[in-house]
């Protein structure tokens, strides 16, 4: 009994370290204010959390608890659950247009108070993010672009045109992404081959658009939603072609793997990512600070040099000179996606999305 | 020891926390998504509760036949072929050393630790044409060039059969433990090769674990979603995959609901349908 008594006093004793253990990083949180802010993992999140956050701690004292989010929609979905039960997985997350826009049509993010946002007029207005009434439900973070990259020991010669995508010498060689709502490929199809993404306003136009993307399904050796899959193919050479982030190419490219990425003559696809702040959070009064530090010209310009993103605020406004801002950019005209199709018509280019490239 | 059948509410009770854990575990979160798949899906935005049969009337479609007639073709021939080659591999096992049989276990055990992202990604390493095993075969003069065996029907089967071939050993692994080894005897002294008492002996007085096991492995390969988008073609990916892509990607949690509902239904007809065919064999 008392032998007994005594492993249960120590099993409780056990169990109290353990518990206390868990608790720590409760502790930490409670000593100083602090944020949880989700970014894209990988290449991307690593970048943040040696350039960025530490500085970001250092000038305001508050801790930065970062977080590897998914690409695509899979994020949104997971915060819009968290927010129905009350939770917020991370305060301020890093947001793509359409996941942007789909939050907004349930009201997921917190409307961000501008005044608070020093800096504001600096930005761009295209990279602000706001409610049908006005208030603003997302605030610039970065932009970037997916452009055409190329295994540099497989192809020599950098290709020139997405038009590279339809050539049957590349039969077999390419990584896509997989989702209609995340490769933007039916707006490159328009640009490239049927005079710009205007021929996408009617159903025709787009079912037109389909039947000529269809075309490069021979071509297509990996369809892909984790991006990992794509980078480690295309750095060994496996998949030598295909559409990348210009941004993690260019980090890959500066490690010394063998690849290159290229704006065709059409143009880079422009996507951004805006910081929001999800409805279930209770750290308003930080992500306001966080937000107004990231919007300053030359935390942008760090961005663009470390990250490999693109600024959302004027560029005259940072000190980025003509080499590194076009590293970043290109002088081509992009291809900005059609956004209001993923809203008004989302269902049904996904339906036809997925019969184009599973049937 | 004489068993009786349980007499008052009390002798029951050994079976409340095995059931309690079932209705939370199982029921409440399988009613759930029942109850979302009725929702109703607002488009470019998420769901509201209704009840409303459009989920199910989308599926209802040749395409999404094709798929789900794709993902059970599939999933039988994962099972096939892991009883194939799962039932004589263990047969040799039971009758190996102890020792020898705690290797082989521990070995196929830990295979149980990998998960399903690693054995995707090291298939497709090895499937694939600048690190694969065909560099191999060039090595060896047996092939002019190396290539890619990935992305292939061929490939996802041999990643799924790899998952699941220790479940079937695992499973199989104790009735061929207690399987009479006079049985085989007698049919050895009788005349019969191995080979011979092996399938005119040892695979008729298994029957029936043979096809539960084959259920089993079936039920399990229909729910693998990442192996076919790792190791194959979209026209290769699997209803599982499809739903995925509704439920993380398209924000379509109804679509999704009722897709997942529909595949259940399906496999439970199926093996009700095995299990009926089984008893029928049997009577006759």
């Amino acid at each position: 009994m008392n032998i007994n008594s005594i492993k249960r006093r120590t099993l409780l004793g056990a169990g109290l370290a353990g518990a206390s253990m868990l608790a720590m990083p409760a502790v930490l949180r409670a000593q100083d204010k602090s944020l949880k802010v989700g970014v894209y993992g990988g290449y991307f999140k690593d970048s943040f959390d040696k350039n960025i956050f530490p500085e970001f701690t250092k000038a305001t004292g508050i801790a930065v608890e970062s977080i590897a989010e998914p690409t695509g929609e899979a994020w949104l979905v997971q915060l819009e659950q968290a927010a129905r039960a009350g939770q917020a997985p991370a305060d301020v997350s890093m947001m793509s247009q359409v996941a942007m826009l789909k939050g907004q049509a349930t009201e997921l993010w917190t409307p961000i108070d501008m005044a608070r946002i020093k800096d504001a007029s600096n930005l761009l207005d295209r990279f602000v993010n706001k409610y049908p009434d006005g208030r603003v439900a997302g605030v610039g973070a970065v932009s970037w672009y997916i452009t055409l990259v190329t295994n540099t020991n497989v192809y020599k010669e950098a290709p020139t045109s997405w038009a590279a995508l339809w050539d049957p010498a590349n039969a077999d060689k390419l990584g896509l992404l997989a989702l209609v709502s995340n490769s933007f490929l039916l707006e490159v199809t328009a640009k490239t081959h049927m005079g710009g993404t205007n021929v996408l306003d009617t159903e025709e136009g787009i079912l037109k658009a389909f039947e000529k993307l269809a075309e490069v399904k021979p071509n297509v050796r990996l369809w892909y939603r984790d991006e990992a899959q794509f980078e480690q193919a295309l750095k060994s050479g496996e998949i030598p072609m295909g559409q990348y982030y210009h941004d993690v190419t260019g980090l890959a490219a500066a490690d010394g793997h063998p690849v290159r990425s290229t704006f065709p003559k059409e143009g880079g696809i422009q996507d951004s990512g805006c910081w929001a702040l999800s409805r279930a959070s209770q750290k308003s009064e930080e992500a306001h600070i966080f937000i107004d530090y990231m919007c300053q010209p030359a935390i942008q310009a760090t961005l663009s040099r470390k990250v490999g993103t693109s600024p959302t605020v004027k560029r005259e406004s940072t000190d980025l000179t003509d080499k590194e801002f076009a590293a970043v950019s290109s002088d081509i005209e992009p291809i900005v996606p059609r956004y209001d199709l993923y809203q008004t018509k989302s269902d049904w280019l996904n339906q036809k999305w997925t019969e184009l490239i599973v049937g | 020891m004489r068993r009786e059948p349980p007499q008052t509410f009390g002798d029951y009770s050994p079976l409340l926390f095995p059931a309690a854990m079932l209705t939370i575990f199982f029921v409440v979160p399988f009613g759930t998504m029942i109850a979302v798949s009725f929702f109703q899906r607002q488009q470019g935005g998420f769901y509201t509760p209704a009840f409303v049969f459009d989920n199910y009337a989308r599926f209802l479609s040749a395409f999404f036949g094709g798929v789900l007639g794709f993902s059970l073709m599939m999933a039988i021939a994962v099972a096939i072929c892991c009883v194939v080659l799962a039932l004589p591999f263990t047969y040799l096992l039971t009758r190996m050393a102890r020792r020898v049989q705690i290797v082989w276990l521990v070995a196929l055990l830990s295979i149980l630790s990998l998960s399903e992202v690693i054995i995707g990604f090291a298939w497709s390493t090895l499937f694939s044409r600048t690190a694969g095993i065909t560099n191999i075969l060039v090595a060896l003069g047996l092939m002019g060039e190396a290539k890619a065996l990935t992305p292939s029907f061929a490939a996802v089967l041999t990643g799924m059969v790899y998952q699941a071939f220790p479940y079937t050993v695992l499973v199989l692994f104790p009735a061929l433990v207690r399987l009479d080894p006079t049985l085989t005897e007698a049919a050895r002294t009788l005349g019969a090769s191995p080979l011979r008492a092996f399938f005119t002996v040892v695979v008729p007085a298994l029957r029936n674990t043979i096809v539960a096991t084959l259920i089993m492995v079936f039920i399990f390969a229909l729910g693998s979603y990442l192996l076919p988008q790792l190791l194959g073609r979209p026209q290769h990916w699997t209803l599982s995959v499809l739903i995925t892509d509704q439920a993380i990607y398209q924000s379509n949690m109804p679509f999704a609901a009722a897709m997942a509902v529909f595949l259940v239904l399906v496999t439970l007809g199926l093996v009700a349908l095995t299990v009926i065919a089984g008893r029928k064999g049997e009577a006759a």
